[in-house]
C-alpha cells in the first residue's frame, strides 16, 4: 500500500499527488513511469513520474481524469492508500547531449515534460518551452516551468491565454524567425506529437516524442504496448516511452489507442448511478 | 493378483457445459477411485516411473502408503521432493514423464500417477505447513526474484533451512505463470493462493510490485545484505511471427490475452475493470499448452468458432495430451499443417488470416519432421481475432542490468546445471529464465537444486567464519 501524502487539483479534472514510494524514488529518473492499481478489481494504468525525492522517498504524479481508473484515483485524498504502485519503468530520457532545446507540452503531457525541463536546466542546457491546451485553465505548471526555462510561450485553442491556436503555430513562428534548436522534445496528445514531428522533419530538427499506448505489465511481457518505429515493432514500456518522432507510425498508434473504446464506454455506462451497475 | 491395464477414469465436467464456464474441467478422484487406481501399482523393485519424474518423486512408496490409508505419510513422501503436488498432479505432462516410464504402459495404461498425486495433495491443502518444520532463523537473508514455481520452491526450501527469505515479484500478485498464464479451469487460483499462504506461514516474505532490474538491481540486493540471490524470473517475453498485419487491432500475444483474463479477471468485465476483446471467430497460432489455454479461454468468452493453427501434425503437437483431448471435446477446430503468412485487416481491425498448407519433410535437428510449404497453396479465412502463441523467451530486464551475469545465445541465464550457480558470485538461477519455456516441474527441480547449493555454500562460509573467529579467540 502506498500512502498519498499530498494532493492538489491543478486544473478542472487534473490532479497532482505526492505518493510515499521509497523504492520507486530510490531509482527514478526523468522520463520514467509507474503502473498503479487503485483497488482489487482495478485496471493497471501507467502514469509518468513527474518528480521524485530519493531521500524523502516520494514520487509525484499528475493525471487527468479521462475514464474509470483515473476517476477512481481522483476520489482518493491525503492519507488514503494506492493499492499497487510499481516502478520506475521504461528508459530514462536522454537529456544530457543537447545545448539548446525546445520543449513542447500539450495538455497533461506537460506533467512528464516538467522533470525533463528541470533536469536539463539544472545541467546547464538552454531550454525554451511552448505549452498548449484547450483554454487557460488547462495550462499546467506554468509557474514552475517559468522558473527553469529561458523563454515560455503559451498557446490556447480559445485564445484565453497567449496565442490563439496550436503549439505548432508557435513552433513554426520561432523556427522560421531564425531561432536555432538542436533538439525538440514533444509530449502531449498523439495528434499534437504527430503535427510537431511533421513540422520538425521539414525543418530537419531531431525530435523526441513520448508514446502512451495501452499497457498491462510495463515490463515487456505482454506486447500490448507495441508501436511501429522506423518500420520495426518496439515495446513502448521497455524500449521507450521516448522514440524518434520522425520514425513513429502515429496513425497506427492512434488506432491502437482506440482498441477498447467500446468497452471504455460500456464500463462508464454500467457505473452510472441508476443504471444497475455496481461501483467497485 | 490380476493386473488391470486400464486407468481408473477421472470424472470431468460435460464438454457442452464447461465450454461456457471457467470452473475446473477435471474433477479429481474420490477416495474409492484413488484406492482402485493405487491398487493397480505393482510396487516394482526397480521402479521405472521414478526415473521418468524430473524430481524423482518416490512414486511406489507414496502409492503404498496411500493403499494402506496412510495419507499423511503419502503426502510427506511426495513432499520430500515435490512441495506442490496439487499443482503438479494437474499440470505435469505425465504422459511424457513418470507415466510414460511406468511398466504398465508397456502393455496398457500406466498408473495415473498425476491424478493420485493430486488426490493426496488436495487432502492437505488446508494444512498450513507446521511451523516447527522450519529450523529457527539463522539470521542470514536470501533474496528470491520471481514467484513462479522455481522461485516458490527455492523459497520454501531455503526457509526450511532457516534462512530469512524475501521474494521479489514484479506483478501485484505472486504465482508466476500459475497465476497469470494457466487458466482457472485447469488450475484453480484458490489452490495456488493456499500454497503461497503456506509459504507465508513458513516465514517467507513477499514483496510485490518490485521489478528487479528497474526498482532494484541484483547488485542492490547484494549490497542490501542478502547473502545470496536466486533468480527465477521465467521466460515472459512473447515472440511474434514477424508477418504483415501483426499490429492490427484484435491481434494479441497469448501472454497479453491470458494475463488480461487470468490475472486481471477480464472475463468478469465490467465488474473487474480490465477489458479484453471477445472474438467471434478466433485463430490461435501455435500448438503448445499456451495455445490450448488461449483457445479454450476464447471459447469460454463466447466465441462461435475457435481454430488452432499449427504448422506440423497432431503427433508433433507439444501440448499435454489431456489438454488437446479436452480442447477437441469442447469443439476447438484443429487446422494442422497450416502456416499463417499474413494477417488481413480492414479499417485497422483483424478481418482474416492468409495461410499456406504445409507438408512434413526430413527430420530436423530436434528429430521432428520439418514442415515445408506447399507451393501455391495460399488460402484466406475470415477471423476477427488472432492470438499468437508461438513461444516466449527470457526477459532481458535482469541480465541487461547485471553486466557480469553471463547469458546463453537465446538470452537464458548461464548456470552450472547441478547447482544453478551463475557466473556471478552469490547469484543463482533456475527455471524458464535459464532453460527458456519448459515445465512447472522442471522449474521446481531447478529451484530445489539451487536452494540446496545456496545452503551448502552459505553454511560452508559460516563454518569458515566460525573457525576463523575461534582461532582469533585463542
Ligand atoms: C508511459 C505512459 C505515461 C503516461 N503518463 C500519464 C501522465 O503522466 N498523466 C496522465 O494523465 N496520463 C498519462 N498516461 C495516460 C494514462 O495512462 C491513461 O490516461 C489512463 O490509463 C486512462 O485510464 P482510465 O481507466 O481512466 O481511462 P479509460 O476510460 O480506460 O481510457 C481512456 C483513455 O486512456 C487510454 N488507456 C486506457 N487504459 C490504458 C492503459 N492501461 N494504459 C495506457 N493507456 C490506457 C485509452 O486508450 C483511452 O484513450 C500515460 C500513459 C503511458 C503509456
Ligand atoms: C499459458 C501457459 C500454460 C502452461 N501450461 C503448462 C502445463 O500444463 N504444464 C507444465 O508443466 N508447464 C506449463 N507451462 C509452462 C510453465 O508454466 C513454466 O515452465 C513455469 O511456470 C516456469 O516457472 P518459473 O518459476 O521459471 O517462471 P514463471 O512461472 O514464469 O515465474 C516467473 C515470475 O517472475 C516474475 N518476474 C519476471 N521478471 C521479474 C523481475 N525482473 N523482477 C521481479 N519479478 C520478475 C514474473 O512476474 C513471474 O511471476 C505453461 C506456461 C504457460 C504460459
Ligand atoms: S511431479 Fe510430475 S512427473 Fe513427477 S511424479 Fe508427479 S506428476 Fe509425475
Ligand atoms: S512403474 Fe508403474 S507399476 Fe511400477 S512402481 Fe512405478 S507406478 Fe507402480
Ligand atoms: S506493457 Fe506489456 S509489453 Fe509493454
Amino acid at each position: 500500500m502506498y500512502k498519498i501524502i499530498e494532493k492538489r487539483t491543478l486544473a478542472p479534472g487534473v490532479h497532482f499527488m505526492r505518493v510515499d514510494a521509497p523504492l520507486v524514488a530510490r531509482s527514478a529518473m526523468p522520463g520514467q513511469f509507474i503502473i498503479l492499481r487503485v483497488l482489487e478489481e482495478g485496471e493497471r494504468i501507467p502514469l509518468t513520474i513527474a518528480d521524485y525525492d530519493r531521500t524523502e522517498g516520494w514520487v509525484t504524479i499528475i493525471f487527468q481524469e479521462v475514464g474509470h481508473t483515473t476517476g477512481l484515483l481522483a476520489e482518493l485524498g491525503i492519507g488514503d492508500h494506492i493499492l499497487d504502485f510499481a516502478g520506475p519503468l521504461g528508459r530514462a530520457s536522454e537529456l544530457d547531449r543537447y545545448s539548446r532545446v525546445l520543449c513542447i507540452g500539450g495538455g497533461v503531457g506537460t506533467a512528464p515534460l516538467y522533470p525533463q525541463i528541470k533536469h536539463m536546466h539544472e545541467a546547464g542546457t538552454e531550454v525554451d518551452v511552448i505549452l498548449g491546451a484547450r483554454s487557460r485553465d488547462y495550462i499546467l505548471l506554468a509557474d514552475e516551468i517559468r522558473r527553469c526555462c529561458s523563454r515560455l510561450y503559451i498557446a490556447t485553442d480559445d485564445g484565453s491565454l497567449g496565442h490563439k491556436g496550436f503549439v505548432t503555430d508557435l513552433l513554426k513562428e520561432l523556427v522560421s524567425g531564425g531561432e536555432r534548436y538542436d533538439h525538440v522534445i514533444a509530449i502531449g496528445p498523439l495528434v499534437m506529437m504527430k503535427a510537431v514531428s511533421a513540422l520538425t522533419r521539414e525543418f530537419m530538427i531531431p525530435t523526441t516524442v513520448s508514446m502512451n499506448p495501452i499497457m498491462v505489465d510495463g515490463t515487456g511481457m505482454c506486447g500490448g504496448c507495441r508501436v511501429t518505429v522506423g518500420g520495426k515493432t518496439r515495446y513502448a514500456c521497455v524500449d521507450g516511452p521516448d522514440f524518434d518522432g520522425h520514425l513513429v507510425d502515429f496513425d497506427e498508434a492512434m488506432r491502437r489507442q482506440q482498441m477498447y473504446r467500446q468497452e471504455e464506454k460500456e464500463s462508464h455506462i454500467c457505473r452510472l448511478p441508476g443504471m444497475g451497475g455496481q461501483v467497485r | 493378483m490380476s493386473v488391470t491395464y486400464a486407468k481408473t477414469p477421472m470424472r470431468v465436467q460435460d464438454p457442452a457445459v464447461r465450454r461456457n464456464n471457467f470452473d475446473e474441467v477435471a474433477l479429481g478422484y474420490t477416495l474409492d477411485e484413488a484406492m482402485a487406481e493405487a491398487g493397480r501399482c505393482l510396487q516394482c523393485k526397480k521402479p521405472m516411473c521414478v526415473a521418468g519424474c524430473p524430481v524423482n518423486v518416490q512414486i511406489p512408496a507414496f502409492i503404498k502408503a496411500l493403499t494402506k490409508g496412510e495419507f499423511e505419510s503419502a503426502y510427506n513422501i511426495i513432499n520430500e521432493t515435490n512441495n506442490l503436488p496439487s499443482i503438479c498432479g494437474r499440470v505435469c505432462p505425465q504422459e511424457e514423464q513418470c507415466e510414460k516410464q511406468c511398466i504398465l504402459s508397456k502393455k496398457g495404461e500406466g498408473i495415473a500417477i498425476g491424478r493420485l498425486e493430486r488426490f493426496v495433495g488436495d487432502g492437505f491443502l488446508d494444512n498450513e505447513e507446521p511451523a516447527n518444520r522450519a529450523l529457527p532463523s539463522n539470521g542470514q537473508k536470501v533474496a528470491v526474484v520471481g514467484s513462479g514455481p522455481a522461485g516458490l520452491t527455492a523459497a520454501a526450501d531455503l526457509a526450511k533451512f532457516g534462512y530469512e527469505v524475501t521474494v521479489f515479484e514484479a506483478f501485484h500478485e505472486p504465482g508466476g505463470v500459475l497465476i497469470y498464464g494457466i487458466p482457472e479451469f485447469r488450475l484453480p487460483k484458490a489452490l495456488v493462493k493456499k500454497e503461497i499462504s503456506k509459504l507465508k506461514a513458513l516465514g517467507v516474505r513477499f514483496l510485490t510490485n518490485v521489478i528487479i532490474g528497474k526498482t532494484l538491481t541484483v547488485d542492490d540486493l547484494l549490497e542490501d545484505g542478502y547473502s545470496a540471490v536466486f533468480i527465477g524470473s521465467g521466460a515472459g517475453l512473447p515472440r511474434f511471427l514477424d508477418i504483415p498485419g501483426e499490429n492490427l487491432n484484435g491481434v494479441y500475444s497469448a501472454n497479453e490475452y491470458l494475463t488480461r483474463i487470468n490475472l486481471m479477471k477480464a472475463y468478469d468485465f465490467p465488474h473487474s475493470h480490465t477489458p479484453v476483446k471477445h472474438g467471434r471467430k478466433v485463430a490461435v497460432i501455435g500448438g503448445g499448452n499456451v495455445a490450448m489455454d488461449a483457445a479454450r479461454c476464447a471459447l469460454r468468452l463466447g466465441a462461435e468458432e475457435v481454430h488452432i493453427i499449427y504448422r506440423r501434425s497432431m503427433e508433433e503437437m507439444p501440448a499435454r495430451a489431456e489438454e488437446v483431448k479436452h480442447a477437441r471435446e469442447e469443439g476447438i477446430i484443429f487446422d494442422i499443417l497450416t502456416n499463417p503468412i499474413e494477417i488481413l485487416g480492414q479499417d485497422g481491425w483483424v478481418k482474416g488470416l492468409r495461410c499456406v498448407k504445409m507438408e512434413l519433410g526430413e527430420p530436423d535437428e530436434s528429430g521432428r519432421r520439418k514442415p515445408v510449404e506447399i507451393k501455391g497453396s495460399e488460402f484466406d479465412t475470415d477471423f476477427d481475432m488472432v492470438i499468437i502463441a508461438i513461444g516466449t523467451s527470457p526477459n532481458p530486464l535482469i541480465t541487461a542490468s547485471t553486466p557480469d551475469l553471463k547469458t546463453t545465445r537465446f538470452g537464458g541465464i548461464m548456470v552450472d546445471e547441478a547447482t544453478g550457480a551463475t557466473s556471478k558470485e552469490g547469484v543463482y538461477a533456475g527455471g524458464d529464465a535459464v532453460t527458456g519455456a519448459a515445465t512447472v516441474i522442471q522449474a521446481m527441480g531447478a529451484g530445489k537444486r539451487a536452494a540446496l547449493a545456496i545452503h551448502r555454500k552459505l553454511s560452508e562460509k559460516a563454518c569458515i567464519n566460525f573457525a576463523v573467529n575461534l582461532n582469533a579467540a585463542k
